[in-house]
């Protein structure tokens, strides 16, 4: 034991949920504080210290996968990039797993529902040239493009699902993820899968469930800005029924 | 709905503007079909009608008016942010949009309440 | 639980009343001055073709901004949905739009 580890005697509380999805309960760990620590490090030294069988996801741990995301203190974060300083509450910390998505075990859900969304929101690229085809040439200034660079960089880790109302009152809501995604792809000009993204999200879980309560980029660890997406497609959507196009 | 507000990821303000928007939308529907009943009193006796009227000089009835044109306020400016949110060109500040909604709308309460007293 | 169509309908209402809003709250404020009196009110709006025009176009686009709003809220906060939902839209929608063209009857026929 290092002179450090020996001086060190403060602990934090740590509530963590436990159970499955057929229900479970808060189980509570005393962990020594360090100077500088992650919560990912809390949850690490509970699994390897305290509780083996503790189950919860991580892999980067540098900020870069989204893979740690669970509901911190009741705001989803990543675990990886929350200091325990800046979250502890009078020696206290809550884990729980992401909201509104099932729970495989502790701090683990099942992300399907998530992906599944995704793909229901026509949130993948659809080619209109092949490789014998010349390179497409968009410029990056245009405003379209600008639009669909600004929420390209979501890596899907359901922080912004997690934060989102609508989605726990409405289950059929796309969601805010979904969503953005379909706006870079509404952006896009190389797409050639406009007509089946529009009805996609128009649909009953479409864009037009959103309140903009901006729980979503709030909560977004990249920065993105939901909301503003999914204005864009609700403008996108009214044009289309005052064209008589929905 | 249990916990409204308590939820940690809700204490946010335009969450707040939104449970506002929302509620005070709830009251003036709610509202309404009182509000057409006692105006068409007047067509039944415009005795009926004053006997109404009449009610409304009492204090605590004024200040329920004040939340009903507050209320009447905020939700039409709150919905104006909304609309300007969804439909012309982006702006960031919607904190400070939301705030100055809520307060214009207070501020036309307050006109009525002057004038009511 | 909206359509294209009636998100459409929410915000194109939204956007008719504002004005029609603003108009009553002033003429709330300008009114109220003194106490409410019925021969006071009853003598302006009688027989005044705009009043009665004003407000019975007031009435039919709150029928359907409220209509659609209250489809929203009982939706996500009260879990109905299919015919239950329907319903509600369409009665809350009728209920105003009657009794709202009832009382610009009353206040608007000379």
């Amino acid at each position: 034991m290092t002179v450090i580890s020996a001086l060190q005697t403060s602990e934090i509380s740590v509530s963590v949920w436990r159970g499955d999805e057929t229900g479970g309960e808060p189980v509570h760990y005393q962990v020594p504080q360090q100077p500088s620590q992650t919560v990912l490090d809390v949850v690490t030294w509970i699994q390897r210290n305290a509780e083996p069988g503790l189950s919860y996801r991580f892999a980067c741990r540098v900020g870069m996968c989204g893979s740690c995301a669970m509901m911190v203190n009741g705001r989803p974060r990543w675990t990886c990039r929350t200091h325990v300083r800046d979250v502890l509450d009078g020696q206290k910390i809550e884990l729980a797993p992401l909201r509104n998505l099932p729970v495989i075990k502790d701090l683990v859900c099942d992300m399907s529902e998530f992906f599944a969304k995704w793909q229901r929101a026509e949130g993948r690229f659809q080619p209109t040239s092949g490789r014998h085809d010349a390179v497409a040439n968009f410029v990056p200034s245009t405003p379209q493009r600008v639009a669909a660079d600004a929420g390209i960089e979501c890596i899907n880790c359901a922080v912004c699902y997690a934060a989102c109302d609508v989605v726990t009152w409405n289950p059929g809501y796309l969601g805010p993820a979904a969503l953005n995604r379909a706006w870079t792809l509404v952006n896009d000009v190389r797409d050639g899968g406009q007509r089946n993204r529009l009805h996609a999200i128009s649909g009953q879980g479409g864009c037009q469930n959103c309140h903009s309560q901006q729980g979503c980029s709030n909560h977004c660890p990249v920065k993105l800005n939901p909301t503003r997406s999914i204005a864009g497609l609700k403008k996108t959507i009214a044009r289309a029924v005052l064209k008589r196009q929905l | 709905m249990s916990g409204v507000m308590t939820r940690t990821h809700r204490k946010q303000s335009l969450w707040l503007a939104f449970l506002l928007h929302r509620l005070s939308g709830l009251t003036l529907a709610l509202f309404l079909p009182v509000h057409f009943y006692v105006l068409g009193l007047a067509l039944r006796d415009s005795a009926d009608l004053d006997g109404f009227l009449a009610l409304t000089d009492n204090p605590i009835v004024k200040l329920m008016e004040f939340s009903l044109v507050f209320l009447l306020a905020v939700h039409l400016f709150g919905g104006l942010r909304l609309l300007a949110l969804e439909f012309l060109p982006w702006h960031d500040r919607q904190k400070s949009l939301a705030a100055g909604a809520a307060a214009l709308a207070f501020l036309a309460g307050c006109g009525f309440l002057l004038r009511a007293f | 639980m909206l359509s294209p169509r009636l998100f459409v309908a929410q915000r194109l209402s939204a956007l008719i009343m504002a004005p029609l809003v603003i108009a009553h709250l002033l003429g709330m404020i300008v009114a109220v001055q003194g106490g409410l009196d019925s021969g006071e009110i009853l003598s302006r709006t009688q027989g005044s073709m705009a009043f009665g025009l004003f407000y019975q176009l007031f009435v039919f686009v709150v029928s359907i901004h409220a209509a659609i709003g209250i489809r929203v809220v009982c939706h996500e906060w009260a879990n109905l949905h299919g015919r239950m939902l329907d319903l509600i839209t369409w009665s809350v929608m009728l209920i105003l739009l009657i009794m709202g063209t009832f009382a610009v009857i009353a206040v608007a026929l000379p």
